[in-house]
């Protein structure tokens, strides 16, 4: 019987710790890169220390420790320690709030343009390193150490602290739309082979569970998680066996996670006992409707249209729209689905091409539906998703 | 990657389990589930029945059973690697060892098959 690398155990624990030491690092010196540094500069002595003497008695406690003295010294050799220490003096207090819901709100800031709250947030909370972001987003690694380092520049002027209540929800709305955007970064590849990469998914997933344990009252944060986890639990049966991308009315729903799809179920119930339902909440209630349905002809439809028109009254956006006509058309017949999508300005969209492609398909416009195809194949940049247009498009060819 | 872990009793103490033990296992719950790793749990009733097929033959025992080795509770937890399930695992052991002298068990780490 072998026992465990005590390099893993290090790692394990860093893994676990890591976000929640450069918090309060973050907190006590109000500097972001310093807290990262110094925290690393624990990491690294524990790598050293711990398989030698054992792991400590509170590891969280001992990374803490070994890296606020790191900063210290660190300020102390630039020679600013007393200056800073006098700054801290005027500062307010860190108030009980907990400081890793400080660093999730300070990598989310909206001074940070949007690529850098994303990989500062994934290396923050996510420990993740700047070559794994990199891969992550199929894109070179000095872009992502650009974004990072531009990130952290922007973040020098703004205080590490919760957003006051007036600015809160605009706040929470960026932390939101951060891990959602890098869910679907990992669901959807935008670009290149790989249909999914669960790698990023299961992270996005992992932050949401975080912040609405962390925000137990948030609607939204709630309603992100149900939104996520009941998203993660297609994530085997949306891909085929030589990997390429199964649409959810040909999906194996036996194939789906039961246990997220409790979770998802289980955290919408805590959103909808808010008594209202946000942008996130309300995708959630959309998820669950196929979620609860054991066929794809057992889907509740007009449900799915009404969460779709709520939907479209508090986040309009022409994708809303192109959704709703989907819902509208299997609701109301395929005629119906059509009106929604003309006038819609998505112009060189693959998806809108394929929706209509759809509703003509079921409309028993065959000509007129492989055309469509024809255009969404031509449209998209995903590969997988490319054959899969080309194939409606020649129905019988394969 | 997800992780069943159970835990096991092997040896108990005539004592109760302290009130101290049982609020750090809360905490110790409340920290996991904060972290994003812990997704299920719950504790073991007991045991109601056994269903066993040995040499060809089924037999249905509703017992009562030896108490010893007995099965208490499972978590599942959901983790980006085998070594941090083992830490929640390892954290949650030392406070049964730090908290209630006498106490003996082992908690098991399982990898589920899932995406």
């Amino acid at each position: 019987m072998g026992s465990v690398d005590p390099i893993r155990t290090v790692e394990a624990v860093w893994r676990i710790e890591s976000a929640k030491v450069i918090a309060t690092v973050a907190r006590m010196t109000g500097d972001l890169g310093l807290a990262e540094e110094s925290a690393q500069d624990a990491f690294v002595l524990a790598l050293e220390v711990w398989p030698a003497e054992g792991v400590p008695a509170n590891p969280g406690g001992w990374l803490t420790t070994t890296a606020k003295r790191k900063a210290i010294d660190q300020l102390r050799r630039q020679g600013v320690y007393e200056e800073k220490l006098r700054e801290l003096a005027l500062r307010p207090q860190p108030g009980p709030e907990p400081e890793l819901l400080t660093l999730i709100f300070t990598a989310c800031h909206p001074e940070v343009a949007v690529e850098g709250r994303l990989a500062l947030t994934l290396r923050l909370l996510g420990g993740l390193t700047t070559a794994e972001i990199a891969r992550a987003f199929l894109v070179p690694e000095p872009t992502i150490g650009q974004r990072v380092y531009r990130a952290k520049t922007a973040l020098r002027k703004v205080p590490i602290e919760l957003p006051p209540a007036e600015e809160l929800p605009a706040r929470l709305a960026s932390v939101l739309e951060v891990i959602y955007l890098i869910f679907n970064e990992g669901y959807a590849a935008t670009s290149g082979e790989s249909w999914t990469r669960s790698d990023l998914c299961f992270e996005a997933l992992r932050l949401a569970r975080v912040l609405a344990a962390l925000m137990p009252a948030s609607s939204e944060a709630a309603g992100l998680q149900a939104l996520l986890e009941i998203q993660s639990s297609r994530l085997a049966a949306r891909v085929g066996p030589d990997g390429e991308p199964v649409l959810l009315a040909d999906q194996d729903r036996s194939r789906w996670d039961r246990l997220l799809i409790r979770r998802g179920l289980d955290a919408l119930a805590r959103a909808e006992s808010t008594g209202v339902l946000g942008p996130y909440g309300l995708q959630a209630a959309i998820a669950a409707v196929h979620a609860r349905a054991l066929t794809f002809a057992d889907t509740d439809w007009a449900r799915m249209a009404d969460l779709y028109r709520l939907l479209a009254h508090v986040a309009p956006s022409p994708i809303v729209e192109l959704n709703r006509a989907v819902a509208v058309g299997m609701a109301e017949g395929p005629e119906a689905g059509l009106a929604i999508l003309d006038g819609l300005p998505l112009t060189g969209n693959p998806h809108l091409a394929a929706v209509r492609g759809d509703l003509l398909d079921r409309g028993g416009r065959a000509e007129e539906a492989r055309a469509a195809f024809r255009e969404a194949a031509g449209l998209t940049r995903n590969a997988r998703e490319k054959a899969l247009y080309e194939r409606r498009a020649n129905p019988g060819s394969s | 990657m997800r992780y069943l872990i159970t835990l096991t009793r092997i040896a108990q103490p005539e004592t109760p389990p302290p009130a101290e033990l049982m609020s750090a296992i809360m905490r110790l719950g409340q920290e996991a589930t904060e972290a994003g790793a812990l997704v299920d749990q719950s504790g073991l009733r007991g045991l109601a029945a056994e269903v066993e097929v040995v040499g060809g033959k089924l037999t249905v025992s509703d017992g009562p059973f030896a108490e010893a080795k007995e099965l208490i509770s499972y978590a599942i937890y959901e983790v980006r690697d085998e070594a941090e399930a083992v830490e929640w695992a390892n954290r949650f052991m030392k406070l049964h060892r730090d908290m209630w002298p006498g106490w003996e068990g082992v908690s098991r780490v399982f990898p589920l098959m899932t995406f």
